[in-house]
């Protein structure tokens, strides 16, 4: 997708609505879903990579550091990663509007 | 000038969807619709037709089967009846909003309960607007005809949307009429192979019947209203050239002794040929009384309709469905929308007929016409009614 859908008009849709672009869901944002954003204290990371296993969304890659870093275009804020992170590393703080 | 046989009009259906060389069979029997799939099935086994043909377990799994072939890039053909339409239902509104051009001939019979195997248009009003080009024929040769108009309308770059072909169960389904056949060269020149824009193949990955969010869904239907809208145009195009190939023209709605007529009678599917017999009965006692016979019920003739009616003083519409708990038949419901802007319009009488298989014959054209002036004349003017029920 070259732009938002929300920007459409019905004479640019492809036929029969078919996606005609492969493997363009890595552009929708699903990161505008959230209230809570989850905030890593990386005093406290053992580089585990539970919050990379448990997420559910793949919202989590590996930086060069080796610290595990929520991409918050896709994360849906659902809290599973502080949930399940052992040393309480992650938590789960509001958003605010100006960082959406 | 093609072979004049006498063929029942189910096996007619059958021989045109072989005409029309299709790729792809997928269908569930059910009365009255199982003499038309059995004698594919036999072209199939006999190696007539080479043809993939699926014999599946439900008729939603028909349409479904049919909807993959055809998004793989396969003519398709399906044919069903009654419950089988009701339970495919689900499908056909999917197929029409991908834009798969398959075509279906609904060998028309009432839904249950009570159960019936007989015919009205109960089963294809149920999916009035799945969004598929309808057509209702009104006799063998014009559901022979129509397979191949539907064909190519329906690959046609700018339609490319299924249709049905609506023929009156056991009414026209079973008997045996005068058909002529049309050669098959000519029909290879009428009808060119189907080469789809967009088809699932892995070498061009698509998504087709992904999800559209509210910020998109109204577009999707947009676009699907305005194709259809819009197909009215090719569908001319099509009946014209299918004219100057066989004589044979046809017309979105067609009129009767039309002309001059002060009462109208109003038909969709078979009751056109009974009709027009209970018009010269009525004209030779010296009535103006025309018929005017709607053969594309979607996308629905409006400016064709209008043109033909506007002149009459009384419409009598004859419904072969109830809408129960509405306003009358479905078909008096669209020819008053048709009409509802008009300054100077007809009264439109409206009378259900011919439910779960009763017979309606030239006569009772003629009492609905008698009851319907009457009515009017005493002021019911826009009356609807159950014609012939008892008590």
């Amino acid at each position: 997708m070259t732009k938002p859908e929300s920007e459409w008009t019905w004479k640019e849709l492809p036929l029969g609505s078919t996606i005609i672009e492969p493997g363009n869901a890595d552009q929708y944002r699903t990161g505008d879903w959230k209230t809570l954003k989850p905030v890593l204290n990386k005093e406290l990371c053992i580089h585990c990579g539970l919050c990379y296993i448990f997420c559910p969304d793949m919202s989590y890659n590996l930086d060069a550091e080796g610290y595990f870093i929520v991409d918050l275009f896709y994360c849906k804020g659902c809290g599973i990663c502080a949930k399940e992170c052992p040393t309480g590393a992650i938590t789960m703080v509001l958003e605010k509007e100006e960082e959406k | 000038m093609g072979k004049r046989v006498g063929m029942e009009v189910s096996i007619a259906a059958a021989e045109a969807v072989k005409q029309c060389n299709v790729d792809v069979i997928s269908a569930y029997p059910i009365t009255p619709q199982t003499h038309v799939v059995e004698h594919l099935s036999e072209l199939v086994a006999n190696g007539e037709l080479d043809s993939e043909f699926f014999c599946v377990e439900s008729e939603h799994s028909a349409l479904s089967v049919c909807a993959g072939a055809s998004a793989a890039g396969a003519r398709s053909f399906t044919c069903t009846s009654s419950q089988g339409l009701a339970l495919m239902s689900e499908i056909t509104y999917i197929v029409s909003a991908l834009r798969l051009p398959i075509v279906m001939i609904i060998s028309n019979r009432t839904l249950s309960a009570p159960i019936n195997i007989w015919n009205d248009h109960s089963d294809v009003m149920s999916i009035r607007d799945c969004g598929w080009i309808q057509f209702f024929a009104e006799n063998g040769q014009d559901v022979y005809d129509q397979v191949f108009c539907a064909y190519r309308l329906a690959e046609d770059k700018e339609v490319l949307l299924p249709v049905i072909i609506n023929m009156d169960g056991f009414i026209l389904s079973h008997v045996v009429e005068p058909i002529e056949l049309i050669d098959q060269e000519k029909i290879d020149q009428f009808l060119l192979p189907y080469k789809p824009p967009l088809t699932l193949h892995p070498d061009r990955p698509v998504t087709m019947g992904g999800i559209a969010l509210p910020a998109i869904f109204t577009e999707t239907k947009k676009a699907q209203e305005v194709a259809i809208q819009s197909s009215m145009t090719k569908i001319l195009e099509t009946w014209k050239a299918f004219g100057d190939m066989t004589g044979r023209y046809y017309n979105p709605v067609e009129t009767y002794k039309a002309e001059d007529a002060e009462t109208l009678l109003i038909t969709m599917g078979s009751f056109g040929e009974t009709a027009s017999v209970a018009v010269d009965m009525m004209r030779e006692e010296g009535r103006t009384v025309g018929l005017v016979k709607i053969r594309l019920w979607r996308p629905f003739p409006f400016e064709a309709f209008k043109k033909a009616t506007l002149g009459a003083k009384q419409l009598v519409v004859i419904d072969r469905a109830v809408s129960v708990g509405g306003p009358g038949g479905p078909v008096a419901s669209e020819v008053k929308a048709a009409l509802y802007g008009e300054w100077q319009r007809p009264w439109v009488y409206n009378f259900v007929a011919g439910l779960g298989g009763r017979d309606v014959a030239p006569q009772d054209f003629i009492k609905m016409v008698d009851k319907a002036e009457i009515e009017i004349e005493e002021g019911n003017k826009e009356g609807y009614e159950i014609y012939g029920v008892r008590g």
